[in-house]
């Protein structure tokens, strides 16, 4: 059952499916009248509203447009407000505030004006738009005689689905337009909203709106009238499709089968299917009183032949009927009906259709909580079967983790084989082994705490992973850099050296600033850090080893306090205690003047430095920068940021205009998921490069630098002037949503509620029929003790909840 | 304290004696820990004792430890098995399978290394826990026999009062808190005409000769009575066992105090009619009568009351006189009473207030489940003896469950009398699955001590952090705060280890079929031991957890969660186990637990105000989980993530719609377009 519906669930999961992943960001694009013409595409519709610039900004048409433009985008049709500018003057602009109106446009054809009035709320957004989309599979029509050209014209062709609303923008309107969307080619739609026409062709209760198919493939005759099916749920998108689904489903089918076993499409929706036992002596007449009841049952059971003479299995003698249910694990019913009405009638008492399509509405709404939606143990369990070169690395046990730490300097992973954050980092562990096979002195090894809990509860790890690093003489290390290969690898390398380097003499201070004592090592440290002191700062010195030694794996830190340091400190203008910043990549040396020296202060003073005026951001990079509270300003570009544009944005830096943020840029080519990021910022995307400014840490408000404009100084500073003033508007706001659970869990403790509340005849499910209840009322005064039977029957009830049909190992199958 | 520092332990007897005359003038050495019986427990709780540094000593009356297993079990065979090989590593899950060790820090303690047995000898135990005291060195007292213990009120001491300890020579010990392992060391007699005639387990002859070609009649269904029926079914004519209620299989009960499988060979000769058989009858209702030649004949009490002057049992009209097919007509040659032990309370002054229990746990004294005695504050019962705690429910009165309970006695003394917080792990939100997957998957506490043990996760504010304490005692916790030293102020998860609510009892047919549930939906219903998850929005009171419902072992919660039975008792399957479990506590904490690498937490940090824990804990920390690119390639195929790759074919996300198809990356700029005058047709 649940296979099927897996099927059913693709067919229309366009219509309700949505990212669970990360919170969406759906807002409604704010353009000026160019810019949106500039965005549409050929054959792509677009719905707009223009409106005056200096009108409100909040509106309920607004919000119902802002509703509908996630429902809009996913039949393909995006949605903007196009800000009407005295510069640019458009025909679509209206003349007065109160005259404004939506457009919709495939390409660039205006396709329909909207007044903003009869798009009153979201469904009549969605309705309207794909009903002037949907011109020629939908068509409207006010009379009987239209529909009567239409059934003649498509006799023997195709089928009709034939619908009336009370009006037009209804929800029932959307829904059927909806099924258009996604039926309109294989069906021919018909649509009135007169009741007269109702009427004429016999139905009742017509202040509801209806829906019927009309069977005219079949028809060959043409004086014949096309077969009519009612639909009798309320009108629906889920239902529409429900129903479609069971006309599309062959009217009769013939089997010779156990019914038990037999499954068809009615099942997977929900419907029970009837068996009309048949044998070979009477086969005729069996399959002329089977049609009939096929028709008869049309869109609420499905209908079978079940031919007894070919059967294996048996089945009572006098049963002419099979009964079999839409729930999974009820057994069949075998009935003795002698009338096609009692038929009818025996079905249409036993359906729980509307209690099983809420059960669906649930299944399908919502993804199955019982699949993955945690990326990293999804890619680790899709990743189980991939043989790691593990041998590159010792694996350690109980009984030699300690000879090995002691007897060589050891990067230890302490990690839990069943957790997928320890086995993703496991790999970039590998990595790392692979990059550093043969040429380290560092010996990498792993530890499974799931086997060897005592030895990490011992060595002080209580979470996973965790890497540690055992080094002779000294106390062991946590690594707390990226779970990550470069990082790993860069930790590994700078702790090569021990820190602070002790340099001795003034000639080997110049090659440490000059990068040439570490010439290998300096990839993996862009600045060097030297101390300077006099020999006499004690204290200055024990905080800066402090700082170097906390630092040590990120950082390269040296330290000079030899009785010539003055002639360092007047080379490069520091007085002491100093710190020099040697930038190896532009070939700089700063200074620093040491005012504090507690160690906590210096490394502050460090990690500061090491940060860039106008860095590239990357994955790993932007936690640094995040720090630092203030408002990023990202140029995003598509490779190598234009020189032009960073002599700009340096410039500004300099003039101290962006004190107040963090400039940087994005190279899409080195982190592409900035794409991501643009998408949620821009709807449609501006060519690049694009300027940004996100306030990240109050308010979220993206701003967007005009694309029209060149990112040259003096529009950099009248933008970042306006935005000062309030006078720019915001492209977006991230949403402030807290993460809450992505989806829900097992409530167990219901489950057992309705268990204990039921103890008394039974937990019975809700779709279990009469009778066997009372068989059950019947069974507890025969076993009063009753205790025995417990288990029994709540797994009896286990099987009933069952939805997938997984293969259980019961453990006697030993 | 300071006193007893002073005293000599071990002086010369003479000046013990010399003290001991004069209790009233000198003053008796004081101990802050007074354990009584150097058994399994009394060893146990010294060991925890010495490791903290406290002042204690054991009294012991025998020369070694574990007197009792110098005699008993009769026939020497422990049925407390000795798993020597698991396939696994885990020193702790290994003790799940391990029912004789005790708990200490040095591996080279664990009995696998005193038996290769299965079912080990009584005396490899001896050996063992005469190892176990030497080895680590515990402060043990051999050969003292405390014959009397009373109060003695004091304000200055920790509970009010003293505990007066008198041994066999008069010597006074004062204790401020006394521990006592003494065991259950009384045989259980039960007074019946004819009562005399029936000789004792403890006594009874253990060499199957001494029953060749007898009929023999054994009192009691426990597993001394099988053990005793086992050594001689190959040479008596038959064995009848009666007793009042009916067998009861630890199989089915899942309580190991009842009948074990290795004892039950009559069992299997009764069902095949192979003259063995059992009978049910309350002891107190019959009588034993002897004949002429000295044979046995069971009659109900009431035969006896008609002719009360004679007792012999060829003058009194016997049932089957009138039934001719009364089941016990035919004479025995011998009767054997199995009846179990009861605790000494003898040596108890009234004062202390040391009672027994109730009907069901008459044989065991009453305390709390603090294991503190209801009587006097600072009594605790340790072992078997504290077994009225789970009686016929978990393994409280064996070794393998009161090692556990043991220690948790030792964390709230530590607590109550050190300020030694009960021990507990911070950890951030973030790893809250985890631990309880580490736990659930290797803790042998919570797997042996199920259902009376538990592990408590004590939230911190907003649900950032955590504390995790291992195996409480579940009845305190309405008490955590005041036991434990530790806050609960903002909820809590109770970690359980459970049966079935339904699947164990004397009469259950524990081998029906569908016995075994495999999905998650239906965890709830799992019959075997499974972990259970409680969550409390605030810590429950005294009055809730006593009210609690039937059959539950804690008051409702406001959320349970079930984690699926496991055949291999292997709960981390990344779907069957560990997802259901993380939906619970994100659902529980209404937040999102899930990991994510630093690539999505870099997305979410520039397009979401607000990140989930993992980012915010770890990516933003700079300690972000960056993935390999196979694991790269793995996201973008299971479609949870994107491929933002400019060169990489797009895969179709199946949770993003139809009409979101344009192509990433290709810049989207046409020129401007001239604006359409072609003004479509109405349709409507």
């Amino acid at each position: 059952m649940f296979s099927g519906f897996n099927v059913f669930r693709v067919g229309i999961s366009f219509v309700i499916m949505c990212i669970f992943y990360m919170p969406t960001v759906n807002s409604l694009p704010e353009l000026s009248p160019q810019k949106y013409f500039s965005t549409l595409q050929p054959g792509k519709a677009s719905l707009a509203y223009f409106c005056q610039a200096d009108s409100p900004r909040t509106s309920v048409f607004l919000e119902e447009l802002n509703e509908a433009v996630r429902p809009l985008q996913d039949y393909g049709i995006s949605v903007a407000k196009v800000n009407c500018v005295k510069e640019e003057i458009s025909r679509y602009c209206g003349k007065e505030k109160d005259l404004m109106k939506a457009y919709l446009f495939k390409g660039n054809i205006l396709l329909r004006e909207f007044p903003t009035d009869t798009l009153f709320d979201v469904n009549a957004i969605v309705a309207h738009v794909l009903f002037a989309l949907l011109f020629n599979e939908v068509k409207y029509i006010t009379n009987l005689e239209d529909l009567q050209n239409i059934e003649n014209a498509l006799k023997g062709k195709a089928n009709i689905i034939f619908s009336y609303v009370r009006a037009i923008g209804i929800p029932e309107h959307r829904a059927v337009m909806e099924a258009a969307f996604v039926y309109g080619t294989t069906y021919q739609f018909v649509l009135t909203t007169e009741i007269a026409l109702l009427e004429s062709i016999g139905s009742e209760d017509v202040e509801y709106a209806h829906l019927y198919f009309f069977h005219c493939k079949l028809v060959l005759d043409l004086t014949q009238q096309c077969r009519r099916t009612l639909m009798e749920q309320p009108l629906t998108t889920l239902n529409i499709h429900l129903f479609i689904k069971t006309m599309k489903a062959p009217l009769l089918t013939e089997v010779a089968e156990d019914p038990q076993q037999v499954s068809t499409v009615h099942l997977q929706l929900g419907l029970p299917l009837v068996f009309i036992v048949s044998q070979q002596a009477t086969y005729e007449a069996d399959r002329r009183t089977a049609e009939w009841v096929a028709w008869r049952l049309l869109g609420k059971a499905g209908v079978l032949l079940l031919l007894r003479d070919s059967l294996e299995v048996n089945i009572p003698q006098d049963a002419n009927v099979v009964f079999k249910r839409a729930e999974e694990g009820v057994p069949v019913e075998f009935l003795v009906l002698h009338d096609v009405d009692l038929i009818i009638s025996h079905v249409e008492n036993n359906m729980h259709i509307e209690e099983i399509q809420e059960d669906e509405d649930n299944d399908m709404e919502g993804p199955d909580i019982d699949v993955q939606d945690d990326e990293v143990a999804e890619t680790v369990f899709r990743d189980r079967k991939r043989k790691l070169p593990l041998e590159l690395t010792v694996e350690l046990t109980e009984e030699t983790f300690n000879a090995t730490v002691m007897a060589s300097d050891s990067i230890v992973l302490f990690y839990a084989g069943w957790q997928a954050v320890s086995m993703a980092f496991l790999q970039s562990y590998i990595d790392v082994a692979v990059k550093l096979k043969g040429t380290s002195t560092m010996l990498l090894t792993r530890i499974n705490c799931a086997d060897w809990s005592d030895v990490c509860t011992k060595q002080n790890v209580t979470e996973f992973p965790i890497v540690k690093m055992y080094k002779k003489g000294e106390n062991p290390v946590s690594y707390a850099g990226m779970l990550g290969t470069e990082d790993l690898l860069k930790f590994i390398q700078l702790n090569r050296i021990s820190y602070p380097v002790n340099i001795i003499s003034i000639q080997e201070a110049e090659e440490y600033l000059s990068g040439e004592l570490y010439k290998d090592l300096i990839s993996y440290s862009s600045v060097s850090v030297l101390g300077l002191f006099s020999p006499t700062m004690k204290t200055a010195k024990e905080d800066f080893s402090e700082a170097g030694n906390y630092l040590k794996g990120y950082v390269i830190t040296g330290i000079y306090s030899e009785e010539d340091v003055l002639l360092l400190s007047t080379k490069y203008a520091a007085s002491l205690p100093a710190l020099l910043l040697a930038r190896h990549t532009e070939g700089k040396i700063e200074s620093v003047p040491l005012a504090s020296t507690h160690a906590q202060d210096i490394v502050q003073i460090i990690t500061d430095a090491l940060l860039e005026m106008f860095p590239e951001i990357t994955v790993e990079n932007l936690p640094s920068y995040f720090r630092l509270q203030k408002p990023l300003l990202i140029l995003f570009s598509d490779g190598t940021v234009n020189p032009q544009y960073k002599k700009a944005i340096l410039t500004l830096v300099k003039q101290k205009y962006l004190d107040s943020f963090t400039p940087c840029w994005l190279n899409l080519k080195n982190t592409p998921v900035g794409r991501g990021i643009l998408r949620a910022y821009f709807d449609p995307l501006p060519p690049l490069p694009l300027l940004v400014l996100v306030n990240l840490h109050s308010g979220g408000q993206v701003f967007a630098f005009p694309s029209d404009q060149a990112i040259i100084e003096e529009n950099l500073v009248l933008w970042l002037k306006k935005l000062e003033a309030g006078l720019e508007n915001h492209i977006t706001i991230l949403p402030a949503q807290e993460w809450k659970p992505p989806l829900p869990a097992y409530d167990f403790l219901s489950m057992i509620d309705a268990a204990t509340s039921h103890r008394g005849t039974r937990k019975v499910p809700k779709c279990m029929k009469e009778t066997d209840v009372q068989e059950n009322d019947k069974e507890q005064h025969e076993d009063k003790s009753a205790v025995r039977k417990e288990p029994i029957e709540t797994l009896r009830i286990k099987h009933w909840n069952r939805k997938s049909d997984g293969i259980t190992l019961e453990e006697d199958s030993e | 304290m300071g006193l007893s520092a002073a005293a000599p332990l071990w002086g010369p007897p003479g000046l013990l004696l010399a003290i001991a005359l004069h209790p009233a003038l000198s003053v008796p050495p004081r101990r802050d820990y007074c354990v009584l019986g150097a058994g399994p427990a009394g060893l146990q709780m010294a060991y925890f004792l010495q490791r903290a540094g406290r002042d204690y000593a054991v009294f012991e009356r025998a020369p070694r430890p574990g007197s009792f297993f110098t005699r008993y079990p009769r026939h020497r065979k422990l049925i407390s098995i000795n798993k020597r090989y698991t396939g696994k590593a885990n020193a702790e899950f290994n003790l799940r399978h391990d029912w004789n060790s005790l708990l200490s820090h040095d591996p080279r303690l664990l009995f696998r290394h005193y038996s290769r047995a299965y079912f080990p000898d009584a005396r490899d135990m001896v050996r063992y826990l005469g190892d176990f005291a030497d080895t680590l060195g515990l402060r043990v007292q051999y050969n003292t026999t405390i014959a009397h213990v009373t109060l003695d009120k004091d304000r200055q001491a920790w509970n009010g009062h003293y505990f007066i300890l008198t041994d066999q020579k008069g010597q006074v010990h004062q204790c401020s808190v006394l521990l006592v392992a003494t065991g259950l060391s009384v045989p259980n007699q039960v007074d019946f005409p004819g009562s005399e005639y029936a000789e004792g387990y403890e006594s009874v002859s253990v060499d199957p000769e001494d029953f060749v070609g007898q009929n023999v009649l054994i009192l009691g269904r426990g597993n001394s009575a099988f053990e005793t029926a086992e050594n001689i079914l190959g040479v008596t004519n038959f064995i009848h066992m009666l007793s009042r209620s009916r067998v009861r299989l630890s199989w089915a009960t899942h309580y190991v105090g009842d009948l074990r499988a290795i004892n039950n060979g009559l069992l299997d000769t009764y069902q095949l009619k192979s003259l063995d058989g059992l009978l049910e009858s309350d002891l107190m209702d019959l009588a034993i009568l002897k004949d002429s030649k000295g044979k046995f004949h069971v009659t109900p009490k009431f035969f006896l009351e008609e002719a009360s002057t004679n007792q012999s049992a060829d003058s009194i009209t016997l049932p089957q006189d009138d039934n001719d097919n009364f089941a016990m007509r035919v004479p025995y040659d011998r009767v054997i009473r199995c009846l179990g032990w009861n605790f000494d309370f003898s040596i108890f002054n009234k004062s202390l207030r040391l009672n027994s229990g109730n009907a069901f746990g008459k044989k065991y004294p009453l305390i709390r489940a603090s294991y503190e005695s209801k009587g006097s504050r600072g009594l605790f019962i340790l072992g078997t003896a504290s077994h009225s705690v789970d009686y016929r429910k978990s393994a409280g009165g064996f070794i393998h469950g009161f090692r556990y309970t043991v220690r948790a006695v030792h964390r709230l003394l530590e607590h109550r009398h050190h300020s030694v917080t009960w021990p507990a792990t911070k950890l951030p939100i973030t790893q809250l699955t985890s631990s309880i997957v580490r736990r659930v998957n290797e803790a042998s506490g919570l797997y042996q001590m199920f259902g009376v043990l538990a592990d408590v996760i004590l939230l911190k504010e907003n649900s950032t952090a955590f504390e995790y304490l291992e195996e409480f005692p579940i009845q305190m916790l309405a008490q955590l705060e005041t036991l434990t030293g530790r806050k609960a102020k903002h909820g809590l998860f109770v970690i359980n280890m459970e049966y079935g609510r339904n699947f164990s009892g004397p009469d259950k047919d524990v081998f029906f079929d569908d016995r075994s549930v495999g999905h998650t939906e239906d965890a709830w219903q799992s019959n075997f031991l499974h972990p259970v998850i409680y969550y409390y929005r605030y810590l429950p009171t005294e009055q809730e957890v006593r009210f609690r419902p039937a059959h539950w072992p804690l008051p409702r919660p406001t959320a349970i969660h079930h984690i699926v039975e496991d055949f291999l008792t292997d709960w981390t399957a990344p779907i069957g186990h560990i997802l259901p479990l993380r939906r619970f506590l994100e659902n529980c904490l209404d937040t999102d637990l899930r990991s994510f690498y630093a690539e999505s937490c870099f997305l979410f940090t520039l397009t979401c105000q607000k990140l989930p824990p993992f980012c915010q804990q770890g990516y933003l920390r700079m300690q972000g989980l960056v993935s390999t690119e196979s694991l790269r390639q793995h996201r973008v195929e299971s479609r949870l993530l994107r491929d933002y790759a400019p060169t990489g074919r797009r895969l179709e996300d199946s949770s993003q719609q139809l009409g979101d198809q344009e192509p990433l990356g290709s810049p989207l700029a046409p020129g401007p377009l001239a604006q359409s005058v072609d003004s479509n047709k109405e349709e409507l």
